[in-house]
């Protein structure tokens, strides 16, 4: 930057934009403050005492809210990190941490609940802290997997020009990770982390009222305070925790993501297809700031010092190799197998001892219902979302306002909205099991409005030319022309729109309107009984059988697909 | 390349397949004046002919292309087809792209068969038909393959061949050898020409959008020159040989130095008085309106030494020029004019030349020859003289780039503003004349230039 170095200079003088950003600052200071006190209180003889469905409480709520979203999400980096990078750098040991991964990622978050509320809670007796680091915990497996998926892709397609350009200047591995690799993994991972944040939203309202078995915690927050309006039946206070998210996402979106991604775009490696977006405004207004701007700078200068200091050996530096890596491997291997066949082994015995046949095979009955709803709500979203996503994309500005709303959309936690439904199903005494089902995809549907509408904008306007220049129309146009462009993009949507689906089953197959509670037929519903009543076998049993359906659903379904898709849909 | 087609077509030349009258194009923009594409254009073209439509990128020829395809409606004048007003796709016209536009999950065999589908023809007829273009263009035995399995010269043959197959009465080709490299263009060339002479496609009319004038003197009969901001044609040209042509001919040689000529815009056209239009002199470069090409210095100075060195001694005959240096018209006349656009040569009569100014450019040193650049800006783009004068006028010595391109905008569209204040940006950081801050979009003065 020009203007470092000169001290004493004009600029460095504060201005407005100074005097707003620095109480700005210090507004979020006190909140943050105020709100880690109330964390470290211990846990109040009667919860229900602690929230109030008075409106002028909301925004504490959701200040709270919000803090265990980024408590998340800085686990999140820290995993990112650690895992991610310990994953890509080693072979052996990303033999064993990316099936892990992948197998997480599978796995219904909302299961874990059972297990670390009891943990977290047995690990600060009486304390707040207990509920809400189990709160934060399940935010935190809602966001990681994610992230650290695509810390590993990017580390592991650095450009090998880029690659050996670090090599030839000598830098070491500290060096040439936070020079290189960090810089390349910025897009996809500020990319990712966005996705995660908006189904963290989901999990962080869900996760505040804790009920496992016979401990009932209500953790101060916008979810909790819908549960409250839920449990009274009080619809207003429904609508005033919408709009209140409503304003938390969009301030979240605009000071935040938009900065964020527009800053993320310098980091791209391909000449900007998407080229210039203007700047998003608080990167205009921090821009503008001279105080603030300096203390970024000399802040950036500090963090770009420490990526450069030569930790471990020079590239020059002879290798020193004990054993032949042959050997190792097999050694490493040979661990591997034993673990496994161990491992197996003990769930075999568990299972065999705590579980009958009859059990598995109706919980797996299960898991095909939730399975059916999870099809036929895709299929329903994509007839809805397929045309219109097209007519959007197809012109460059509504693509751009449709792709803000979807992602903003997808940010907004869906299971607020699900009271209003279930009032409707309540009163008009409709069938739980067929209308509790759309809820499943509320939230989920955007991903594929959003990539379906990246597809069509991004279809060559030249095809569709010749298209019309030899007078394709109709359903013979969509067959030939349209839906062939646009079926990598649908396949990512519906296969992002059916992972979370899954998730959310466990929330959407049980819900309640004062004390009536509606239940659906399927795997999530079981799931959630089961946690209520704190039958932990049970649990066990529903996630593994819903990990499964989902593992094997990628694999035969959707991995194919998309295969298939790459090979034969893309434009080169 | 046996196969007959089953009807051969004649070529009556005469009769009037198209006729486009006073066609206007314009692209509504926010401030004040609208971007004027094409204005006033009129051309026709009769059955039994190639015509050509020569111009340099941003005439607005493709757009004229489109335009006579039914595919864009014009903003004002009409395209009369076959004696009907068009007022959509049309059919019986088929186009050739640049980018090829074949769909790519469709086998060379379906890409075919699509214009054919969409007339409903049954199956059995449809991979008859198809298989019969296919193998007319060569590409027999390549049926079933797709199409990034081609390279790029066959992939432009599975594009003539989807539109001959449904018998276009005019075919419209869009800088259809552009994409492909020097040896296949040539070859495909040749290729089409002789079909064209034996009369062995099922078409009445040819008309051929390109950059390249020899591509445009071997193959047309009739050449349109277009001129640029706006577009509209400036001469008409019939192409005297017959098919086929030799390059290295003579006369060939001669005519391709004519349009030359014509096309280097302060050429004073002597023998060719009557072709000049005398709406060409509007035309004329209003300096701080050129929309600038994103030329690199160094590349402007290559092109200086070049022309200063052995054994040009400062003197060049363009086509030999773009010959020896293997560029394109698009790739030379904006070179060219760049050059002239800072006083370091002279465009005249198909020739360049390099003035005294440009000559103690290239003999000087590095600094010396940023001090002469410095100046030549300064003095010959009012836009630059603006931008340096707002930057040493403000006491940050910082501007927003947004007002310049802004200003730019007046004379051209949003795209070339933003291309042409990055070339000068380019030009200006060589010369030290100003420097530019991309993340805050901001033109400075570095502390030197103060």
């Amino acid at each position: 930057m020009t203007e470092n170095g000169l001290p004493g200079n004009l600029r460095v003088r504060p201005n407005v934009a100074d005097l707003l950003g620095l109480l700005a600052i210090m507004a979020a200071a006190v909140v943050i403050a105020t709100a880690g006190r109330h964390m470290l209180v211990p846990i109040p003889a009667s919860e229900a005492g602690t929230i109030h469905l008075n409106p002028a409480w909301l925004p504490a709520y959701a200040v709270r809210t919000t803090l265990r979203m980024f408590a998340a999400l800085a686990a999140s980096l820290v995993f990112t990190f650690t895992y991610a990078v310990w994953a890509a750098k080693s072979r052996r040991a990303g033999q064993i941490l990316i099936p892990l991964l992948d197998i997480l990622q599978s796995v219904p978050i909302l299961g874990f609940l059972t297990f670390t509320v009891v943990f977290f809670l047995g690990l600060f007796p009486g304390r707040m802290m207990g509920a809400e680091l189990a709160a934060i915990f399940t935010i935190f497996t809602s966001q990681a997997w994610n992230m650290a998926f695509a810390m590993y892709q990017a580390l592991r397609t650095v450009p090998p020009d880029l690659e050996e350009a670090a090599r030839c200047f000598g830098l070491t591995p500290w060096q040439r990770f936070w020079r290189l690799e960090v810089p390349f993994a910025v897009p996809s991972l500020v990319w990712n982390t966005m996705i995660s944040m908006s189904g963290g939203w989901f999990m962080v309202v869900y996760s505040e009222t804790i009920t496992v078995g016979n401990t009932d915690i209500a953790l101060p927050g916008i979810g909790s305070y819908v549960g409250l309006a839920i449990e009274q039946r009080n619809i207003w206070a429904i609508f005033y925790a919408i709009v209140t998210m409503l304003a938390v996402i969009l301030a979240y979106d605009q000071l935040l993501f938009r900065p964020l991604v527009a800053w993320s775009a310098r980091f791209r490696t391909d000449d900007g297809a998407s080229l210039s977006t203007p700047d998003p405004w608080v990167l205009t207004l921090l821009r503008r700031t001279h105080l603030l701007r300096q203390f970024c700078l000399r802040a950036g200068d500090v963090m770009t010092r420490i990526g450069w200091l030569a930790l471990g050996p020079r590239p020059s530096a002879p290798r020193r190799t004990f054993v032949p890596s042959r050997l190792v491997d097999a050694a490493w291997l040979a661990v591997l197998a034993a673990f496994v066949i161990s491992v197996g082994w003990k769930t075999w015995a568990y299972g065999s001892t705590h579980y009958t046949t009859a059990q598995v095979l109706h919980v797996m009955g299960l898991g095909g219902f939730t399975l059916l709803r999870v099809m036929i709500t895709v299929l329903i979203a994509s007839v809805i979302w397929v045309p219109a996503g097209i007519w959007l994309g197809m012109s460059p500005q509504r693509a751009r306002r449709a792709q803000m709303a979807a992602q903003f959309m997808a940010a907004f936690p869906a299971n607020l909205f699900f009271p209003l439904v279930v009032v409707v199903i309540v009163h008009q005494h409709l069938n739980s099991n067929i209308w509790l089902t759309p809820l499943m995809l509320l939230g989920t549907q955007w991903y594929i409005l959003f990539n379906i509408v990246a597809g069509a904008s991004s279809y060559p306007g030249d095809l569709l030319e010749a298209a019309r220049n030899f007078h394709v129309k109709g359903w013979l146009w969509w067959r030939r022309v349209m839906l062939p462009g646009i079926a990598p993009y649908f396949i990512t949507g519906a296969l992002t729109a059916s992972g979370g689906a899954w998730n959310a089953a466990i929330a959407t197959e049980v819900a309640s309107w004062g004390d009536t509670t509606l239940s659906a037929q399927g795997l999530g519903a079981y799931i959630a009984h089961a946690t209520v009543a704190g039958a932990t076998d049970q649990v066990g049993l529903g996630m593994v059988v819903m990990a499964a359906f989902v593992l094997l659903l990628n694999r035969v379904l959707w991995r194919p697909l998309s295969n298939y898709a790459a090979r034969h849909y893309t434009f080169d | 390349m046996t196969q007959q087609p089953t009807a051969p077509t004649t070529h009556p030349a005469g009769a009037e397949l198209v006729r486009i009258v006073n066609c206007r194009q314009a692209y509504h923009k926010e401030s004040a004046t609208d971007l004027v594409v094409l204005d006033g254009v009129n051309l026709s073209i009769r059955s039994g002919e190639i015509v050509g439509l020569l111009g340099r990128s941003g005439s607005g020829k493709s757009t004229l292309l489109r335009i006579i395809a039914g595919l864009l409606p014009p903003t004002a004048g009409e395209v009369i087809w076959k004696g009907r007003k068009l007022t959509g796709p049309a059919d019986g016209i088929s186009m050739v792209f640049q980018s090829f536009a074949l769909f790519p999950w469709l086998t060379v065999q379906k890409n075919v068969e699509l214009g054919l589908e969409a007339q409903g023809i049954p199956p059995a007829e449809r991979l008859k038909l198809a298989e019969d273009a296919i193998d007319l263009i060569g590409l027999g035995g390549y049926e079933n393959a797709y199409p990034k399995e081609l390279s790029g010269g066959m992939r432009q043959r599975v594009g003539l061949a989807r539109a001959l197959v449904v018998r276009p009465d005019l075919l419209l080709m869009d800088e259809p050898f552009s994409a492909l490299d020097v040896l296949t263009a040539e070859n495909l060339r040749t290729d089409l020409v002789e079909l064209w002479a034996e009369k062995k496609l099922p078409i009445q009319s040819i008309l051929l959008v390109t950059h390249n004038i020899e591509e445009a003197v071997l193959m047309c009969d009739r050449i349109l020159i277009f001129s640029s901001n706006p577009g509209r044609v400036a001469h008409e040209l019939q192409v005297p040989f017959e098919h086929p042509r030799n390059r290295e001919d003579m006369a060939f040689r001669q005519f391709v130095d004519r349009i030359y000529a014509l096309m280097t815009r302060r050429a004073p056209v002597v023998s060719e008085a009557d072709m000049t239009d005398p709406d060409l002199q509007r035309t004329e470069i209003t300096a701080d309106a050129v929309a600038l090409p994103p030329l690199p210095i160094n590349t402007l100075v290559g092109m200086m030494e070049t022309l200063a060195a052995d054994p040009l001694h400062g003197r060049a005959d363009l086509p030999l020029l773009a010959s020896r240096l293997q560029l394109e018209l698009d790739d030379l006349f904006p070179l060219g004019e760049s050059l002239q656009l800072l006083g370091f040569a002279e465009l005249e009569d198909g020739d360049i030349l390099l003035t005294p100014e440009g000559m103690r450019f290239v003999q000087s040193e590095h600094e010396t020859r940023k001090h002469i650049l410095w100046q030549n800006m300064l003095h010959n783009i009012p836009m630059v003289r603006t931008i340096r004068a707002v930057l040493d006028e403000r006491p940050n010595h910082r501007a927003s780039a947004e007002r310049f391109r802004d200003e730019l905008e007046d004379s051209m569209s949003p795209d070339y503003a933003r291309q042409t204040l990055q070339t000068l940006i380019g030009w200006a950081r060589y010369a030290e004349l100003f420097d530019f801050d991309e993340e805050a979009d901001q033109l400075f003065l570095d502390d030197e230039a103060e």
